[in-house]
């Protein structure tokens, strides 16, 4: 009986953004042997993530999509980022290996606003002038469910293809002008490694696992970048972290910064309920900067540098329990 | 048998009528109530949408979630035309099966052949939406589709006709699996009630030198017409509801801008499927909500449908034709 109950009491429910899914559950299962917490994460989605920290239906959310300041402040949350990632996109071209087509912002927009019809259309031949590109038509391929990944694409290509922002804007979904969608990451990988003269969008990861073709994409700089791990840190060191959290890195500045990069948040509120859950959690991402880096990069993901982890542990002192205590 | 022993043994037979006809009573009623509570919810979930655009909603084409603005048509023309592909090819093909089935079949075959069109019934759905995707998909693409679009290319009125990216999902792809879905439920609906009818009709039949078909055709289908009907109903039923395989192959793209079968569409199942997770409240989740309550809508009106065609069929036999 009172074994149980202590066991209820260090088990610990998170919900939400399924990029970062596969990093938390490997990081639940090591701090579970570590500590003998619990932590469940259950990857329902970023927007199921935000509507059940909410209505409090679990101890932590977590969101592809940062939530504006105002917002936290409205909701009473906390937000702070774990890992970063980048949106990559892949193309499945006869004869065309990985990293061998460049792309643009401008060009890229305008081939999914179904302006740019063919793969041997003059804006693409006047970045590659030495590729044999065949006379097919393109076949653009999006993400059919509301996602993070296409946040992050569409964020990008309304900050540097102005038909865009104002025909189809930026959100986990849109409204897209053509072409056909794939049910998440691994949807889009799919159809794009099957179907010929398809150009499609997903995940870091998956461009590793699927061995898709990505293309490399000129950044703000106007430098042609190759997606990694070193691009996306690159994009990160110009974020300012210590104004606010809230950040989207696309199209930064930095002269090797991947152009569509993006971290993903956990959500808490201040005034805790459940100070014990909260300090298990606290706990856990604690465990998960101080220990976890080695995990993460096995998966193909980010970690955040120790400057902004400094600044995240600093942020925690906002959340506090019923009586105003601080928790831990 | 001594009277007081069978008296004592009517007595709890009373109590257990009692009991039985009241847990009957509340079985169907929990049905009722069941069916109340759904409707209720999700008008009142659906209700920010239902506010705003009223039964307009049915007519507006655009389905927008970054600018929130939402309309059924698209979806519906999805859920509707893939529906009436599966049905087309479906119905002939069922028929055949069970035609072939009850009267033409060798006896070592027909259990065999029987039991195998029913486990097709049993594969879950998303077997097929992944066979669709990446097996039959890129058959349709390289095969019929390219094909297609090459010989009709620059042909004005037909190249619109088969738009769309060549990559073999869409509408037509999406009707295709729905009808091998149907086919076992239809078949085997069919099949039963062919079977149910009377040897001597039949034997009749053939016995004034009637032909296999005429028999079918005069004999069988006119006696079974409402379980054919009733299986028919209950293929479509499905293929109206089916969430998995749809949003595998019909390609997830809310638009109406092409009459191609090529072209990628949604249907009101896909979109749900699609979106709800990541919907964030507000107006998305309400205008999906009220998808939901536009299929509840689009079903019961099938089902009244065949309602009323069976009550029609039975009113002309009655009058004496």
């Amino acid at each position: 009986m009172v074994a149980s109950m202590t066991v209820s009491a260090q088990s610990v429910t998170g919900a939400g953004a399924s990029f970062p899914a596969p990093l938390y559950a490997k990081w639940a299962a090591d701090f579970n042997k570590a500590t003998g917490i619990q932590i469940n994460y259950q990857s329902i989605g970023s927007g199921a993530g935000i509507k059940q920290i909410e209505a409090k239906t679990v101890d932590f959310g977590a969101s592809d999509m940062p939530l504006s300041d105002q917002d936290l402040q409205a909701k009473g949350l906390v937000q702070f980022p774990t890992v970063m990632g980048g949106v990559i996109p892949v193309v499945n071209i006869q004869g065309i290996k990985p990293g061998e087509l460049k792309l643009d912002g401008q060009v890229l927009g305008d081939i999914y606003l179904g302006k740019i019809k063919r793969w041997n259309d003059a804006a693409i031949k006047a970045l590659n002038p030495t590729l044999a590109l065949p006379d097919a038509a393109i076949a653009p391929v999006s993400r059919s469910d509301g996602s993070g990944t296409t946040f992050l694409f569409t964020n990008y290509l309304s900050k540097v293809n102005a038909q865009w922002k104002n025909q189809v804007g930026e959100g986990t979904a849109v409204k897209w002008p053509t072409g056909v969608g794939g049910k998440g990451n691994e949807g889009v990988a799919a159809y794009v490694g099957r179907l010929t003269n398809s150009i499609g969008y997903v995940e870091y990861a998956y461009v590793k696992q699927n061995k898709l073709t990505y293309a490399v994409m000129r950044n703000a700089a106007g430098n042609f970048v190759t997606p990694g791990a070193e691009s996306f840190k690159a994009a990160a060191a110009g974020a300012e972290w210590s104004k606010s959290f809230y950040q989207v890195l696309t199209n930064q500045s930095g002269a090797d910064a991947w152009p569509i990069t993006g971290a993903t948040f956990i959500l808490m509120h201040k005034t805790q309920d459940k100070p014990a859950q909260a300090a298990n959690t606290l706990k856990f991402f604690d465990w998960a900067y101080r220990e976890g880096d080695k995990t993460a990069e096995g998966l193909d993901y980010v970690t955040m540098p120790d400057s902004v982890t400094a600044l995240i542990r600093k942020s925690w002192e906002q959340i506090k329990d019923g009586s105003g205590k601080a928790i831990e | 048998m001594t009277p007081p022993s069978s008296s004592a043994r009517h007595a709890p037979a009373i109590w257990g009528d009692f009991v039985f006809a009241l847990l009957a009573w509340g079985a169907a009623g929990l049905t009722l109530l069941l069916l109340a509570g759904i409707l209720i919810t999700l008008l009142i979930g659906a209700w920010p949408a239902i506010d705003k655009y009223g039964l307009g909603f049915l007519a507006r084409s655009v389905w927008d979630p970054g600018q929130e603005d939402f309309g059924a048509l698209a979806m519906m023309y999805g859920t509707l035309a893939t529906s009436f592909i599966a049905l087309l090819i479906a119905v002939p093909v069922s028929f055949g099966i069970a035609l072939f089935l009850t009267e033409l079949s060798p006896t070592w075959l027909k259990r065999p052949l029987g039991t195998t069109i029913e486990l097709l019934a049993a594969v879950p759905s998303i077997v097929y939406g992944m066979w669709g995707l990446l097996v039959f998909g890129p058959i349709l693409a390289t095969y019929v589709q390219q094909p297609l679009q090459n010989l009709f290319g620059d042909t004005p009125g037909l190249s619109a006709l088969v738009s769309g990216p060549p990559v073999g999902i869409g509408i037509l792809s999406a009707g295709i699996i729905l009808a091998i879905m149907v086919i076992p439920f239809i078949s085997a609906v069919m099949r039963d009630v062919f079977e149910i009818t009377p040897a001597m009709l039949k034997e009749s039949a053939y016995g004034l030198g009637s032909t296999t078909w005429e028999v079918v055709w005069k004999v069988v289908l006119p006696y079974t017409k409402a379980g054919v009907i009733g299986g028919i109903m209950l293929g479509l039923g499905r293929a109206l509801g089916e969430t998995m395989a749809v949003t595998f192959v019909i390609g997830n793209m809310s638009q109406l801008d092409t009459p191609s079968l090529f072209a990628a569409a949604n249907s009101i199942t896909s979109v749900l499927a699609n979106e709800f997770a990541e919907s964030g409240g507000g107006l998305h989740e309400a205008a999906l909500l009220y998808l939901g309550l536009v299929l509840f809508f689009i079903t019961f009106v099938v089902l009244a449908c065949s309602r009323y065609l069976l009550y029609k069929l039975g009113q002309r036999e009655g009058s004496g034709s």
